[in-house]
């Protein structure tokens, strides 16, 4: 084991071709495009960048907390109150169960089983995504950091399709936001350290919650969320 | 020199039902610049109503200010205030600290419903609303935050929100938005370029929720949705270009009841 070896394991779970379901989400950019507030590769950028200082952090801290073996049943009750949108909790829970069925096949531990039977509706995302790495060999700062990266990736590879964006300039906007979700994750770790779940991070994002309200009543749309 | 611009009070309101269908405030302490003024309720003999007087200019940057209301079982209380708060910056380069403690008995009410909050350019505030409800405890929560004064660039301003029912966390959620928060605050996901938000929390039902568009390409200046919480609470949340966009997206029709329904003016 080398100090400065990526964990293999790592670029699995965050590989986008990962069966657990994300592809079908665009994390709230449908929404955003729709309503016009998102065109470009400006404000694609704009969009990920409050995305990843918000649910971004949030769900990262949560990610890390699971990895570390805080309680996923109290982390699961935070994660919910921190996501009063009902179209988002489901989505959350419904990602979380995916993610668990991929990982059940992919990494089988007890951990994983012990959560499918604590909450068989699904742990919200990030906390299924913690208790996966860990059973995945990760710690909790990859956690995080993969966490906050799929805060952003999911988007991005959303608006090529949505808007027809370059994906040359979509993988810029991705490359330029390394050094954020790096701190991102960083902070995210070391809030998950402290070993408390009320001061793990809260940040939601307004606009994000009231249109994902309003994207799951379109009757017809792209993705999922 | 922080010791004389560093400014530490509390504040306590403590309401119970006096055995004869009305409310007696047991408690009205105000502290420094909150200043507490009892008042008639304008529409219910049977509730006490208290209005937050701002004496001096408060909160300034370093400031520690907490008001803790206690709403006893049976008790009502309607808490209002004389005019908006505004967060300054202050001699010392800190962010000023605004707590609001709030415990609602089993069969009590509280009607909490300021004025906004304002971060004028410069300042910086960090708010905390707890909330704790018994069984059956009625509420009707409203907060406003508007980043900067008319024309001036926004202040920044964090402010939590953390909701019990009982034992059960039930909301537990927070912004952090204008100059100087991280970036993205004023972008597509967060704000967009509005200045102003809000939040109700209640539990009676609004009677107009906003209902879900579905879908024009154009950016509205209000954005608004209700969010189920807990046991039998909503959550409506607001973004608008302006304090009065959010005033009007938080005021159902009619007011939230028969007799909570929002004063005039």
């Amino acid at each position: 084991m080398t100090d400065l070896a990526i964990p293999a394991a790592l670029l699995v779970l965050a590989d986008g071709r990962f069966p657990a379901g994300g592809h079908a989400h665009s994390g709230g950019v449908e929404a955003a495009v729709r309503a016009g507030r998102v065109g470009d590769a400006d404000s694609l950028r704009a969009f990920c960048a409050g995305r990843l200082h918000t649910t971004g952090l949030t769900s990262a801290a949560l990610a890390a907390a699971a990895a570390a073996g805080t309680d996923p049943t109290a982390l699961d009750e935070a994660a919910e109150a921190r996501t009063p949108s009902p179209a988002l909790r489901a989505a959350s829970r419904r990602l979380g169960r995916q993610l668990l069925r991929a990982a059940r096949a992919a990494w089988p531990h007890p951990a994983l089983e012990r959560l499918a039977d604590a909450l068989p509706g699904g742990a919200h995302q990030p906390v299924a995504f913690g208790v996966v790495a860990a059973a995945a060999g990760l710690g909790p700062a990859e956690a995080a950091t993969a966490v906050a990266y799929e805060s952003v990736s999911g988007p991005v590879t959303a608006c090529v399709r949505l808007l027809g964006l370059d994906p040359f300039q979509a993988t810029a906007v991705l490359s330029g936001l390394t050094d954020p979700i790096g701190a991102v994750a960083h902070e995210a770790a070391a809030t998950a350290a402290l070993g408390d779940v009320d001061l793990l991070p809260t940040l939601g994002a307004p606009l994000l919650e009231i249109s994902a309200e309003h994207h799951a009543a379109w009757p017809v749309r792209l993705f999922a969320s | 020199m922080s010791g004389v611009s560093r400014l530490s009070a509390v504040a306590r309101i403590r309401a119970a039902a006096d055995g004869r269908g009305s409310t007696a405030l047991r408690e009205l302490t105000g502290d420094g610049p909150l200043a507490l003024r009892r008042s008639r309720h304008p529409d219910d003999d049977g509730a006490a109503h208290v209005v937050l007087v701002g004496a001096m200019a408060a909160p300034l940057g370093g400031d520690r200010l907490r008001v803790e209301a206690v709403v006893e079982p049976g008790a009502r209380l309607l808490v209002t205030s004389a005019a908006a708060t505004v967060s300054l910056p202050g001699r010392v380069p800190a962010p000023a600290h605004y707590e609001l403690d709030l415990s609602v008995g089993a069969d009590a009410e509280l009607v909490w419903r300021p004025e906004p909050v304002i971060a004028a350019a410069g300042s910086v505030l960090r708010l905390w609303t707890r909330v704790r409800l018994a069984p059956g405890a009625r509420l009707h929560l409203r907060e406003e935050q508007v980043l900067g004064r008319h024309d001036e660039p926004p202040g920044r301003l964090t402010s939590r929100l953390t909701v019990r029912q009982g034992e059960r966390l039930v909301l537990d959620q927070s912004t952090d938005v204008g100059a100087g928060a991280p970036s993205g605050w004023d972008g597509p996901a967060v704000l967009g370029c509005r200045r102003a938000l809000g939040q109700l929390l209640t539990t009676t039902r609004p009677l107009s929720v906003p209902a879900p568009t579905t879908g024009l390409a154009v950016d509205t200046a209000v954005d608004a949705a209700a969010f189920p919480l807990g046991d039998g609470l909503t959550l409506l949340t607001a973004v608008a270009t302006d304090a009065a966009g959010v005033r009007a997206a938080l005021s159902p029709r009619g007011g939230p009841d028969g007799r909570a329904a929002p004063p005039p003016g």
